[in-house]
């Protein structure tokens, strides 16, 4: 049935229909005003915003570093309650396992960003790349569980057994994420503590806080986008795995039919 | 400006990053897409 709806849908497509991929019009809409925010990031974060008075002109690097440590926070925060959803008995539905991994690859990649801005930071601010520094060390460490992460989702096995897996690691991994915030209070640090978000005592020039703020809302909204469109490219992967078999099932039978007509 | 490269460096690295993402998952999803029928896109 599946396959004589892929042959029509095939020949649609052949005669000049677009084939529908992961888009819809929320995540067009989404994605346009997301490359409008980072336009508004690059113009405000590097030309609009002043320099810091003790930092200087290194300030705007913050803007990119702080924007995505927090999309990688919130990403593997979704990554863990997608996995408890999944793990769930009432809701044992692979979508929640495909928002799990879909959410880790986003927060990897931003991590990955955190760190090597933070990086550049650090050599400006404290003269140095890398210091091993109870948050900057925690932070590394965080990143390098959830590449781990990612690597178990790419073991073999069932789309469940996947699911089952990578859920455990997720609930477990998440873990790390109150070490990592309040390792600055928990040890001697040379990491600054949270200076506007817990704080009722914010001292940042007006264009300093919109600059921060604008990337903090740009990243998020990338990472909306991102999670609905790879979510997505995980559900049609998972269908093709699942029909390739069916597809191919077909195949050999119909080349089967063909030879013994031929004998015939 | 001061420490310009270091700035810049900083910009490109994470808009990029966003950009090859982005494109990387739109190239597969369309990649996909034309393989499975509509049935198997309750998006759409």
């Amino acid at each position: 049935m599946a396959i004589t709806a892929h042959t029509d849908s095939r020949s649609s497509t052949d005669t000049g229909r677009r084939t529908r991929s992961t888009g819809t019009r929320f995540t067009r809409a989404l994605g346009i005003a997301t490359i409008v925010l980072f336009a508004a990031v690059a113009l405000f974060g590097l030309l609009i915003s002043p320099a810091d008075i003790t930092q200087g002109e290194s300030v705007r690097i913050l803007y990119i570093h702080v924007g995505t440590v927090w999309v990688a926070y919130l990403a593997f925060v979704v990554t863990a309650v997608s996995s408890a959803a999944y793990l769930w008995k009432r809701t044992t539905s692979l979508t929640w396992d495909r928002i799990a991994g879909s959410s880790a690859e986003i927060g990897v990649l931003f991590m990955a960003v955190t760190l090597l801005a933070g990086s550049l930071w650090g050599r400006l601010s404290w003269g140095t790349f890398w210091v091993w520094d109870a948050r900057v060390t925690t932070t590394a460490f965080l990143f390098i569980t959830y590449v781990g992460y990612l690597a178990v989702r790419g073991l073999g096995g069932s789309h469940q057994q996947r699911a089952r897996r990578s859920a455990v690691v997720a609930l477990l991994a998440v873990l790390e994420i109150p070490l990592v915030h309040f390792s600055v209070k928990l040890w001697r640090s040379v990491h600054q503590e949270a200076s506007v978000a817990g704080s009722t005592d914010v001292t940042l020039d007006g264009s300093m806080l919109f600059s921060l703020v604008l990337a903090t809302v740009a990243f998020t909204a990338f990472y909306v986008w991102f999670v609905l469109h790879r979510q997505r490219v995980m559900a049609m992967q998972d269908a093709l795995d699942d029909k390739g078999l069916d597809y191919a099932l077909v195949e050999r039978r119909a080349e089967g039919a063909q030879s013994v007509r031929g004998n015939i | 400006m001061d420490n310009i490269g270091f700035i810049l460096t900083t910009y490109i690295v994470a808009f990029g990053a966003t950009v090859a993402l982005a494109w990387h998952t739109l190239k597969r999803g369309r990649s996909l897409a034309e393989q499975l029928p509509d049935e198997d896109k309750p998006w759409t």
